[in-house]
């Protein structure tokens, strides 16, 4: 699946005196098979562009492609769309409503039209993606789980339409370091396992940097860069302008390098730096 | 949809109008409101509309904006004309099937369309020049006298604050929420009144749940910060009345005085 955005404004209530711009002349394309990270700070246009790439919001000007078909046009079917871009929503367990679990996870399969059979095969599989024992969580409330729970649950919803493209809006905020991990790492798993292109929207850039292959900047409603990490965090005095940062280890990587000169600062994860490190000191054995 | 309702909406704006204390605004758009249904006949009107058109032109706040607020109620006016055209006796002008339409009817039904339109319009001028908060400023300062006989003026015009600042808060959340679902294929705009009421649930239930937590957290926060109602409080803004207010209220005394002249004489 492919995603292709071409010119793509959008501006919330025109001729008012609200009115803003939120989306301004945005190009971007995303191939098949990418893991995109998408950072900016809170009100750069991140969410509104994303809400474009299912529909949900309408371009002011400017056309989108999935899969070459253009999505701004008003003949397409809606629902074909959201079914192949799954959205989760920042909060997503904020949108649960039924009774069990099941019922929630199946709300979106129905709505596809699908058989009941069909549905609770997919309810059931979505449910163990996201690392919950289907058995013994079906039957209950989805209000008497767990935050991190209940936030896994709902991501089982979209995620039990299949889609072949998902985007996910902040899907850690609010939870405690081992609900963070898990959900990171259910991420991690679909990627690798089931061929998905995901947009994953963060402000950890530890965990933009350890999970995406590229990062796409955007800052006052346009993409400000947009390069692989490494490339991306070269970059700190710029990122630090438009009010977002590098990840701690990068920095840290920075300061040494500023003392001791002969090691690689462009480093990423707290494993890259670890074995920067014990590099750099062999090296200084040896000498 | 959502988006036409302009009554309670603010247009923020540094003019006269919008710097009046808001007192005064309220018991000007009562004094307008009685005199409107003391009018009687058309050419008191022609006072009523230079009233509002000056509040109007000197409010700067758009025409554009208050047609829109007139859209959604719309409907009622229409009902109101047709019905008044065809429930008056008088001189029959022309039938239609069954019903007559008489010169009386229709004088009778513009006569009361346009008490309809000048009383949206008169108030929603009111809400659209005054914040929410010095509004329910006013209300509460007008209500202090009642306090004796057991009015909570202060509890009142607290909640009035708290749910006007609620209302776009709960929008926002209603917008958010239905997105989610509409991401996960819901469908909020087809099928029969049935279908359609029972694609609400996904809707409300997320609804009412965050409206309670926001409730809860609200309460505590307010607790957190040592909130007592009523008694000794003081406030960060007093309302003073000036020149302008008195001046206002004149005109408005005086537009009540020329509709009653013309009514009973």
């Amino acid at each position: 699946m492919t995603i292709k955005i071409e010119n793509l404004t959008y501006i919330y209530s025109p001729d008012s005196p609200f009115e803003v711009k939120a989306l301004d002349n945005i190009n971007l394309s995303i191939e098949d098979g990418e893991f995109i990270g998408l950072i900016g700070h809170t009100g750069s246009g991140k969410s509104t562009l994303i809400q474009h790439l299912n529909g949900l919001l309408k371009s002011t000007s400017g056309r989108i492609f999935i899969d070459d078909v253009d999505i701004t046009k008003k003949e397409v079917k809606l629902k074909d769309i959201r079914q192949k871009v799954g959205l989760v929503f920042q909060y997503p367990e904020h949108q649960l409503f039924e009774e069990t679990v099941l019922k929630d996870v199946s709300f979106g399969p129905k709505n596809l039209g699908l058989s009941d059979d069909e549905t609770f095969q997919r309810a059931k599989e979505a449910v163990e993606l996201v690392g919950i024992d289907f058995e013994l969580i079906k039957d209950r409330s989805p209000f008497e789980l767990s935050g991190g729970q209940r936030r896994r649950v709902a991501i089982a919803g979209v995620l039990a339409m299949k889609p072949k493209i998902l985007i996910l809006d902040e899907p850690t905020a609010g939870l405690d370091p081992k609900g963070r991990d898990d959900i990171l790492g259910q991420i991690q798993n679909l990627y690798n396992s089931n061929d998905m292109t995901i947009i994953l929207v963060s402000h950890s850039m530890e965990d933009i940097a350890r999970l995406v292959n590229r990062i796409v900047v955007m800052h006052k409603g346009t993409i400000a860069m947009q390069d692989t990490p490494r490339e991306v965090f070269k970059r700190a005095e710029d990122l630090e302008k438009i009010g977002l940062a590098i990840p701690q280890i990068t920095y840290f990587m920075k300061e040494l390098k500023s003392r001791v000169q002969n090691i690689r600062d462009d480093v990423l994860t707290v494993d890259e730096a670890k074995e920067e490190i014990i590099k750099f000191l062999r090296r200084h054995k040896n000498a | 949809m959502l988006k036409n309702i302009t009554i309670g909406q603010y247009f923020p704006g540094e003019t006269v109008i919008h710097k009046l204390d808001p007192r005064a605004k309220l018991i000007i758009t009562f004094i307008f409101i009685i005199s409107l249904f003391l009018i009687q006949n058309f050419h008191s009107y022609i006072f009523v509309l230079l009233f509002l058109v000056s509040a109007l032109k000197f409010s700067k706040v758009p025409i554009k904006y208050i047609l829109k607020g007139l859209k959604p109620i719309m409907f009622i006016i229409i009902i109101t004309f047709v019905i008044n055209i065809f429930m008056t006796k008088g001189e029959i002008l022309f039938p239609i099937g069954p019903l007559e339409v008489t010169k009386e009817g229709l004088a009778h039904a513009s006569f009361m369309a346009l008490r309809l339109i000048f009383l949206i319009i008169g108030s929603s001028l009111l809400t659209l020049t005054t914040s929410p908060i010095a509004l329910t400023d006013g209300i509460e300062r007008l209500l202090n006298p009642f306090k004796r006989i057991g009015i909570p003026a202060h509890e009142l015009a607290m909640m009035m604050t708290i749910a006007l600042r609620f209302i776009p808060t709960l929008l926002e959340e209603t917008d958010k929420i239905m997105k989610a679902q509409m991401a996960r294929g819901a469908d909020f705009e087809s099928g029969n009144v049935l279908n359609r009421a029972k694609s609400l649930v996904p809707l409300l239930v997320p609804l009412f749940v965050s409206a309670f937590r926001r409730a809860d957290e609200l309460a505590m926060a307010m607790e957190a910060r040592c909130y007592r109602g009523g008694e000794n409080r003081t406030r960060m803004k007093q309302l003073k009345l000036e020149q302008r207010d008195v001046f206002v209220f004149v005109i408005t005394i005086i537009l009540l005085g020329i509709i009653i002249y013309f009514r009973y004489w």
